[in-house]
């Protein structure tokens, strides 16, 4: 393999027209012919017609960029990685993080710090859970590494806060328990894929 | 401004005795207060219009559809601190916006603003009084008018030169640029239309197109009128040729140490100056104003037009070099002013 095709930038399939542009004249006639064709040339009143033309699409045609942004706002992806949530299980609104620690021991900003205890039931609780948003990268591996989709990205991009601590505890990320029935399942970084029950194959035990 | 409707009222007065002294007054504090009032609205208009041209909404959130805006930036401009530069030398720095605004008004003087009426009776004081169309119909109108929109450009260039800061010697420098270049245009651009006419009032000028489209001047001399609206674009210093304040280039040319409210004087003066050029057009090419019925808002709606004109071409168009302006003005504009000249005194003598 050779660098040639390292060199080659024009990957794309894109329809490259060269453009005829004039040399500039040299001649005194010459100059003197192009200042007349640009004279009446339309070119200006194109440029005047372009203007209208959007300035009629803005109003009547109903093209308006603007969004009156803290009013409005555009969707964001869903694979947008911004101030993680933690889900609970639809069924027993119980949080579905099993504590396994895994999203502490990938975060590569050690910015997850959490405590487990088994409870009254043997059962692993979560004591402790917060994350330092001081130091958190939002790389998204957490939510990737997750076996149980607790920890997600959410889509709470505006992070301005008195403090940093606004966002970090365990309980502020958790879904409310009231707003159970309003939780999204998560589609973005880290979550299966929509057609994740065809790719399920049957574990060979046959060795 | 008052200085100069008095003097013209004592030439005048002897011959239309219905124009009084109370009525110039009048008249006077009539364009004071409505040409401020619609070059403030002239603001609002521009970023609405300059916004839609750029699908945008322009000022939505004070005001019903941002119309209190105008009064914010009012409250903010009159609050603002003035600062005078260190070094700058400190009278003329401070004089400067003054001739702006103070010379636009004054251009405004000679000019047919809104129609004439009469104060009604029951009025008391001032009832009665007639308030003519023009605070002073000189019988030199235009040259007047024009002479003192030329004078007004002193303005920014003694700022730009006052202010000890490099930007604003340029913006200074392409004053000068300019105003030798576009003057001269003017100048000749309208004199072919005098020639027709015959003098230099507005009221002939008005008098000679009345009854109809097909006496309008700007069929009998369309070079006339490109010409003229050209220079009359480089007289405001609107884009392409806003070569004085261009941000891009020169920060903000001569306005650059400029704050509050002498700023704003910069701004009340170009906005007047507009609505001064869209009012000779319309006047002297289109037609002007008639006494009868409906005659006013046809004369609002040509005023409108220029203004509008103008917003437009600053959305749709790049500025020019200010070599390239005087390339424009003198090696291309001027000969034909001058050859439009020569045909019509031809096409007179014949
Ligand atoms: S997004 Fe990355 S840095 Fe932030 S907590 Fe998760 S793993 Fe750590
Ligand atoms: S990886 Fe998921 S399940 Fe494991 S501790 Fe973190 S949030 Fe809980």
């Amino acid at each position: 393999m050779g660098l040639e095709q390292f060199k080659n930038r024009n990957v794309g399939q894109q329809e490259y027209v060269m453009l005829d542009l004039e040399h500039t004249p040299q001649s005194p006639m010459g100059k003197f012919k192009q200042v007349v064709k640009r004279t009446f040339k339309p070119e200006l009143f194109v440029g005047l017609g372009v203007t209208m033309r959007e300035m009629i699409n803005a109003l009547f045609r109903g093209q308006m960029h603007t969004i009156k942004y803290p009013f409005e706002k555009l969707p964001i992806s869903p694979r947008y990685r911004a101030i993680h949530e933690m889900l609970r299980l639809l069924e027993s609104g119980h949080y579905r993080c099993i504590g396994c620690g895994l999203c502490e021991k990938i975060c590569i900003s050690n910015c997850i710090t959490m405590d487990t205890r088994y409870d009254e039931n043997q059962r692993k609780e979560v004591s402790e859970y917060t994350i330092n948003f001081g130091r958190c990268i939002f790389c998204g591996y957490c939510a990737e590494v997750c076996p149980e989709l607790a920890i997600v990205h959410g889509q709470r991009y505006e992070t301005a806060s008195e403090q940093r601590a606004s966002f970090s505890l365990f309980e502020d990320m958790l879904t409310p328990i009231d707003k159970l029935n309003l939780q999204q399942e998560y589609d973005g970084f880290g979550a299966v894929t929509p057609n994740a029950d065809e790719n399920i194959k049957k574990t060979p035990l046959a060795y | 401004m008052e200085v100069v409707s008095y003097r013209s009222v004592e030439t005048f007065v002897q011959h239309i005795p219905e124009v009084t002294a109370l009525g110039v007054w009048i008249k006077a504090i009539i364009i004071l207060a409505v040409i401020s009032a619609i070059a403030g609205f002239g603001t609002y208009v521009e970023r609405k219009v300059l916004a839609f041209m750029q699908r945008r909404l322009g000022p939505m959130h004070v005001g019903p559809y941002g119309l209190l805006q105008i009064i914010a930036d009012g409250i903010k401009l009159f609050t603002k601190e003035d600062i005078v530069p260190q070094n700058a030398n400190k009278f003329i720095f401070m004089v400067a916006p003054v001739i702006t605004a103070a010379t636009a008004f004054i251009a405004l003087a000679a000019v047919p603003v809104f129609p004439d009426f009469t104060i009604p009776e029951w009025i008391p004081v001032i009832g009665g009084t007639f308030v003519p169309s023009i605070a002073a119909d000189l019988n030199i109108g235009i040259l007047f008018v024009l002479g003192m929109m030329a004078a007004g450009l002193y303005g920014p260039l003694l700022a730009g030169m006052a202010q000890a800061n490099k930007w604003g010697l340029i913006g200074a420098a392409r004053t000068a640029v300019q105003f030798l270049s576009y003057e001269v245009v003017t100048g000749l651009s309208i004199l072919a239309p005098i020639m027709i006419v015959g003098s230099l009032s507005f009221v002939d000028f008005n008098a000679a197109q009345a009854g109809g489209i097909a006496n309008w001047l700007v069929w009998k001399q369309p070079v006339a009128f490109v010409l003229f609206l050209i220079a009359g674009f480089a007289e405001t210093n609107r884009t392409p040729f806003d070569l004085l304040e261009h941000e891009a280039e020169v920060v903000s040319g001569y306005a650059t140490e400029y704050s509050g409210m002498r700023w704003g004087m910069f701004f009340i003066g170009e906005y007047a100056n507009m609505i001064t050029i869209s009012v000779i057009a319309a006047v002297v090419f289109l037609g002007g104003y008639s006494a009868d019925g409906m005659g006013w808002l046809w004369i609002m709606l040509k005023i409108a037009f220029f203004f509008m004109l103008m917003l437009w071409v600053r959305a749709a168009w790049p500025h020019v070099r200010p070599d390239q302006l005087m390339w424009l003005c003198w090696k291309v504009l001027m000969p034909i002013a001058v050859i439009n000249v020569v045909i019509t005194g031809i096409v007179m003598m014949v």
